[in-house]
């Protein structure tokens, strides 16, 4: 049949086909869109922005010669026990249930291999993961699934989720199909149901309660432990402030792009901002407070290339954190799939039904026979080279910019394409000196 | 059942109890002493409503607080049985593996909040959130308990002697809540259920363990509808 636009047909820009498909779904099945992945509408981005490389004002380091290194501590301001990692990619917090406990281990290895950390999630801390995680942060969380003291002082860091990019302002979910024998017996939670996590902490309310909070938790870990507090970027200026001030050593902020085992498409889309808009605001707030460097900032939501990387570090991030390209790295939306995906509406390169369980990849599942698929060395590998892969493509945007480490790129060091990207990267048009909202 | 402290029991440590006076040290040294006890048995002295008192005991000691306490008292207890001789403030044994925690006086919120076992016994009232996406633990209130409490309970057993503020038991799982005063606007998919005889030994055993000698009669049962287990659009109302 002949493409409807080569026939004089013309599509609308406001009910495009996916709009139409999701009306039309709303009124055959009474209920919204849930799904996986992050935030899937273009917003401004990390390919707004360019790198100056060096040429007759800036010296070059030499590649493959000259040292450019890539390791950064994470979370000296209070704990005894600082994370030192090799590299300033991190894997983000991804529940066991949400992923298989193959993927949870594979994530580990891989982390491990490159020497950097992974992270718990919404569900508490399986034996697998911590067995193969030399660095494992872990995750408290609203719902409090799993959360047993033992791990805690097992964990070598404890992040307290105050929300993620995906849903700010929401709490978790985990449809039936994913709620196995297993699953339930870590969340203390009938096998089958469809859960529903809460979005605000039950034991404390507000910045000040926060800082009590974290107080215990040190407390309870010997403050060796450094505690990170992560927020999805909305009001990432006041937000990390407060943080700050409730005494965390790591703020984390993920952006709108981040992803999520299980949300409303209606939240992921429209509620918080890109990480590019976030990070300055995150930086600002840090430096205002005499504390950037001292409190280290990690951001994640849309890293895909060591440019992202880099470019995240130039803005002033002292490590981000990977979850939708790390599960993509695993075998995420592999074309091997492709019949598979067809079978089930969807397409190699736009499945993100990870909330129904039957990732065909194994990893967003808690099926026994597909989550069998994934081999968990195998897929350690894999994660593996995609960390070193993102983190030779950082070394070489700033040996271009001729620093000795990933740190020392800086704002200065970019320019955007877009006005936008300008504006929220706080960062001059290119070609011009011109940053949106500081004048001419 | 969470087995009584030794104290509470009646039994005596053969040891005199090492004393921590918190105007001498800080929490963190009281804490630090605790959590890898050279003794079976401590008392803490002007506590004066400090944060994270006896947080993370993982060992089965006696730890007395003749005092009032602040945030998260003996939080996230495993084993350990504590006794605090006054009110303490808000999550009292949150997240409560194991052990005993005895409230002499009143609790603020969250008390025994994500707990996933042993027993929180608050002689007076417990304020609002009380049992929060509790996960296993025995709360046993001689009070009354504030609004919301129950909210999100997943398993184990509220006990309130007094009366149950709105809200008891919003969107609770497979918690069992007994209240035995009155109770205001039930909270969503909470159901008043048939007190049973099994219910009424269970009531016994956890009032016995309390050291309160109310009839396990004079109580009324809740817990879940289960009608909020699947998500449907024809729920709108209920959230």
């Amino acid at each position: 049949m002949q493409d409807p636009s080569q026939r004089g047909l013309r599509e609308s820009a406001t009910f495009d086909r996916a709009s139409i498909a999701a009306i039309q779904h709303a009124a055959r099945t009474g209920v919204y869109d849930i799904r996986g992945w992050g935030a899937k509408r273009a917003v401004p981005h990390f390919d707004d922005l360019l790198f100056l490389g060096a040429s007759m004002s800036r010296y070059p380091l030499e590649g493959y010669r000259e040292r450019c290194d890539t390791d950064v501590v994470l979370g000296d301001r209070h704990a005894t026990r600082p994370l030192h990692l090799d590299v300033p990619v991190t894997i983000a917090g991804m529940s066991f249930g949400a992923l298989s406990a193959q993927a949870k281990e594979a994530l580990g290895r891989g982390a491990s291999e490159v020497g950097t950390s992974t992270t718990t999630g919404d569900g508490g801390m399986t034996d697998e993961e911590r067995g193969e995680s030399k660095t494992l942060v872990y995750q408290l969380l609203p719902s409090r699934y799993g959360m047993n003291p033992d791990h805690l002082r097992a964990a070598d860091a404890i992040e307290v989720v105050l929300g993620q990019g995906a849903k700010p302002g929401g709490g978790g979910m985990l449809l039936g199909q994913k709620i196995s024998e297993r699953v339930a017996e870590m969340r203390t939670l009938p096998a089958g149901i469809d859960q529903r996590s809460a979005c605000r902490h039950p034991d404390w309310t507000g910045p000040d309660d926060l800082a009590i909070k974290i107080g215990e938790l040190r407390e309870i870990t010997d403050w060796e432990k450094p505690v990170y507090v992560k927020v999805g970027a909305t009001r990432t200026y006041y937000d990390v402030k407060l943080a700050v001030a409730a005494g965390a050593d790591v703020v984390v902020v993920d952006g709108m792009q981040g992803g999520t085992a299980a949300t409303q498409e209606v939240f992921i889309e429209h509620v918080g901002i890109p990480i590019l808009a976030a990070i300055p605001q995150a930086v600002a707030a840090l430096q205002e407070l005499g504390m950037h460097r001292r409190v280290q900032l990690v951001v994640s939501g849309g890293i895909r290339t060591g440019a992202d990387v880099a470019k995240a570090l130039a803005l002033g991030a002292d490590a981000v954190a990977i979850g939708t390209a790390a599960l993509i790295a695993l075998g995420d939306n592999d074309p091997q799939y492709a019949a598979e995906y067809e079978a089930m509406g969807s397409a190699a390169g736009y499945y993100d039904d990870f909330q129904d369980g039957r990732d065909p990849a194994g990893i967003t599942t808690q099926d026994p026979e597909l989550s069998a698929r994934l081999d968990p060395v195998e897929g350690g590998r894999r994660v593996a080279n995609y960390l070193r892969v993102l983190t030779m493509e950082a070394q070489t945007l700033a040996r271009a910019c001729g620093k000795a480490h990933v740190q020392h790129l800086e704002p200065e060091d970019l320019v955007a394409l877009t006005i936008e990207a300008a504006a929220m990267a706080r960062v001059p048009l290119a070609g011009t000196d011109w940053i949106p909202g500081r004048g001419f | 059942m969470a087995a009584l402290s030794r104290a509470e029991a009646g039994e005596r440590d053969p040891a005199r109890p090492v004393t921590i006076d918190l105007h001498d040290v800080g929490v963190r040294a009281l804490n630090a002493e605790v959590h890898a006890p050279s003794a079976s048995s401590y008392e803490v002295l002007n506590p004066q409503g400090a944060h994270s008192i006896a947080a993370g005991i993982h060992d089965e000691i006696d730890v007395h607080v003749r005092g009032h306490a602040g945030y998260f008292c003996a939080g996230m207890n495993q084993r350990g049985h504590v006794v605090v001789d006054g009110s303490v403030g808000t999550g009292v044994a949150e997240n409560m593996m194991s052990g005993s925690v005895r409230v002499r006086g009143d609790a603020s919120q969250s008390a025994g909040a994500t707990g996933r076992g042993g027993l929180l016994v608050v002689g007076g009232s417990a304020s609002m959130r009380c049992g929060i996406s509790m996960k296993g633990i025995d709360i046993v209130v001689g009070g009354s308990v504030g609004p919301m409490s129950a909210f999100m309970a997943q398993a184990g057993r509220l006990v309130v002697c007094g009366d149950a503020g709105d809200g008891l038991g919003d969107s609770v799982y497979e918690a069992r809540l007994y209240v035995r005063g009155s109770v205001g606007a039930l909270g969503a998919d909470c159901v008043e259920k048939p007190l049973r005889d099994e219910h009424r030994a269970e009531l016994a055993e956890l009032l016995a363990a309390a050291g309160l000698d109310h009839d396990p009669g004079e109580f009324r049962r809740y817990g879940s509808a289960r009608g909020l287990y699947h998500f449907t659009s024809e729920h709108t109302g209920s959230y």
